[in-house]
């Protein structure tokens, strides 16, 4: 990632010739790493805590920076090709959310495992896929990572399960990840992700009530954007500490629209989890921009205000980007320059997502089973049969 | 299980009293001492939860057997069943497989009324992403129950409490530790010629008794046990049908949209329409939930004197 960057400078500097770039300060210039006081965790049934101060390095800080612009650039760009039509179906956009996704990923390996539910594009990327096949499968096309099989709510990736559109039902399935990845003796532990409305599921707290009797190596995380398509937490918990419902699960409540606050938490969750000390709870307390999905506007459950004071105030690429500048960790060129590379990207992606054929009609039946001889399907009349292949 | 258990060490059992209690009926008696808490788990009463992580751990990499206590449990479990487990490798475009087997005893028992005797061949095999089996013998029971430990995919074993304890002769061959009966193929166990039985589970020990009856009186009946409900072997059936010119269906299942019901829509459908000299017609559970007195349950589900009578009407004699 850091060579890209450097790649895109040095480019600018040979394009230029023998004339100083803009941007003559050399990484020399700029702070190497810097500490940062974050906000301190609500816990349940902690004895101690994340550590409230952090050390950020200048890479790591453009990393997450890089991702989290291209996960904002890749929702608004499907926001666009939603509203073109070119997109159809369910859109569930993630952009506000950003550092819940990126914060997770700094401190599990890709060798661990993560499911969430529908608002998944973020992960989809945090978890490897590249943009174009994230978009290539929002607009239903070949190149998408599932062929464009499963469109919005079902890619997939290694080490990711999706993509799921049942509320809540991903949590049993991270659960039995889990419990594989302690089976498996591989030292490796299971995400489970969900929101503040399918935190109220039965499944979960029957998930919570087995993850904690086998000890299983899982983290549950609830994304707690406040709204449940239009149910406010108010009006559908009993009770909206959400960190405490796992009960005698540990649980901590992090500010999810802080970089560092999650990555700390996580490291803090995965720790316990390694140590063999079975499942943790963290709430992550973010906000969406957009409605639940396109077809929500978002407010006419909240209000326009709302939405604005948490864009102004707590947008965690702002916030990491105001951290790093202030700590002299980057220029202001430098991150537009990251700004244009992630547009190009995007427009890139956006590009072939549009022009990619569509599946090929012979692939309609395949893939109904994995390592299958091949079988007739019928079709839609009695004289149509029609090939399926795994 | 044991066999597969040995064989390989992904595969794992699960569900409710499997382990220390040697399973609700005894079909995993012995399992948890030999293997252990690990391979054999015992789980709360939470069949949704239980489920979801059976198939969570299917798709990272183990071959879990998810028990049922009986299969009318499996509707607080359905969703991953069929949303989590059956759909996700077409979803995935191959991506991400889900080696599961989700058994245990189906349809009616004896005496346990309207909310334990549910049949689900008919809700299951309307599924695509499923292969749906339903045993009726003890070879049966063994190789598909191997098969489908074996298979990658999702497959619903549905067994019968009743034929729990039905002996059965096995050959030399059924009893080796690699005898598998291929999915999706059914079986003709009594040759005839002048009508096709068709029947799965329980119901084939029926269909055989009502042909040695019908046999003194001239009538040959040929029996032909489904053992997979989906896929479903049309062509045993429409060759049988060809031959016989006739056919019943009988199943324990309630008879609107159940099992029978394909086959007739099937059989218009393909060649042997042609060979039927009468329409075909199904022998079913009454379209009732199951009611608890002795009297009214023994009327509520096939009879052998149904399945005669049933021939004789599509004979016309």
């Amino acid at each position: 990632m850091l060579t890209n960057i450097s790649t895109v400078l040095r480019t600018c500097v040979q394009r230029n010739g023998t004339a100083a770039v803009a941007s003559a300060r050399t990484y020399t210039d700029f702070t190497p790493q810097a500490t940062f006081e974050i906000k301190k965790c609500d816990t349940h049934k902690l004895d101690t805590a994340p550590a409230t101060e952090v050390v950020m390095t200048r890479e790591e800080g453009l990393q997450y920076y890089r991702t989290m612009q291209t996960m904002r650039r890749m929702e608004l760009k499907a926001d666009q090709l939603y509203k073109q039509k070119i997109i159809r179906g369910f859109c569930h956009l993630y952009d506000g959310q950003e550092a819940c996704a990126v914060g997770i990923e700094a401190s599990i390996n890709l060798s661990d495992h993560l499911i969430t539910a529908y608002r998944a594009h973020g992960y989809t990327f945090t978890r490897g896929a590249t943009v174009r096949q994230i978009m290539a499968e929002l607009t239903g096309r070949r190149g998408g990572i599932a062929k464009g099989k499963g469109g919005s709510m079902h890619m997939y990736a290694k080490n990711f399960y999706g993509g799921n559109g049942i509320v809540g039902a991903q949590v049993p399935l991270g659960a039995g990840i889990a419990l594989a990845c302690k089976y498996q003796g591989k030292n490796e532990l299971s995400v489970s992700l969900y929101g503040d409305g399918a935190a109220n599921q039965g499944q979960i707290f029957e998930t919570y009530n087995m993850a904690a009797l086998w000890k299983l190596p899982a983290i549950f995380i609830c994304e707690n954007n406040k709204y449940a398509m239009g149910m406010s937490v108010e009006r559908s918990a009993a009770s909206t500490d959400y960190y405490k419902r796992g009960d005698y699960i540990p649980g901590l409540r992090v500010d999810g629209m802080d970089v560092l606050c999650v990555r700390e938490a996580t490291k803090f969750a995965a720790d316990h989890c390694r140590a063999g000390k079975g499942p943790m709870l963290m709430e992550l307390q973010t906000y969406r921009y957009h409605g639940h999905s396109m077809s929500d506007p978002g407010v006419s459950y909240r209000t326009r205000d709302e939405v604005q004071e948490v864009r102004s105030k707590s947008d965690p690429i702002s916030l990491l980007k105001d951290r790093m500048l202030s700590n002299n960790m980057a220029s202001v060129e430098e991150l537009k320059e990251i700004d244009v590379s992630v547009r190009k990207e995007i427009e890139d992606a956006a590009q072939y997502a549009t022009t990619d054929p569509e599946p090929p009609l012979e692939e309609l039946c395949n893939h109904i089973f994995h390592n299958d001889a091949p079988l007739d399907v019928r079709g839609t009349n009695a004289w149509s049969k029609l090939k399926s292949t795994s | 299980m044991d066999e597969e258990l040995e064989r390989d060490e992904r595969v794992f059992l699960l569900g409710e009293e499997v382990a220390q209690y040697d399973g609700a009926y005894k079909v995993s008696r012995g399992l948890w001492k030999k293997y252990g808490d690990q391979r054999i788990i015992d789980t709360p009463i939470t069949e949704m939860g239980f489920t979801g992580i059976a198939v969570g751990a299917a798709m990272a990499g183990l071959r879990p057997i998810c028990e049922f206590m009986t299969f009318n449990f499996s509707m607080q479990a359905i969703d991953q069943v069929i949303n989590s487990a059956a759909k996700t490798c077409y979803m995935s475009a191959g991506l991400q497989s889900v080696p599961i087997v989700f058994r245990g005893p189906n349809g009616s028992s004896a005496g346990v009324a309207a909310q334990h005797s549910q049949c689900f061949a008919a809700w299951y095999g309307h599924c695509p992403g499923l292969k749906v089996v339903s045993p009726w013998s003890a070879e049966d029971a063994r190789g598909l129950l191997k098969a489908a430990i074996r298979d990658d995919n999702p497959v619903v074993f549905l067994e019968n409490e009743l034929m729990y304890g039905v002996p059965f002769e096995m050959s030399e061959e059924s009893q080796s530790k690699d005898f598998t009966i291929p999915i999706g193929k059914a079986k003709v166990e009594r040759q005839g010629s002048h009508v096709t039985l068709v029947a799965h589970s329980r119901y084939v020990s029926h269909c055989l008794d009502a042909a040695a009856v019908l046999s003194k009186e001239g009538v040959e009946c040929e029996v032909v046990n489904l053992r997979s409900i989906r896929p479903l072997d049309m062509e045993c059936i429409e060759a049988s049908v060809m031959k016989t010119n006739h056919l019943v269906t009988v199943e324990g299942g309630w008879p609107q949209f159940g099992v029978g019901a394909e086959i007739c829509a099937r059989i218009m459908e393909g060649p042997a329409f042609n060979y039927l000299d009468a329409p075909v017609t199904r022998v079913s559970g009454v379209d009732i939930p199951m009611p608890y007195a002795k009297i009214l349950e023994d009327n509520s589900v096939p009879q052998i004197k149904d399945i005669i009578f049933t021939v004789k009407k599509t004979l016309n004699i």
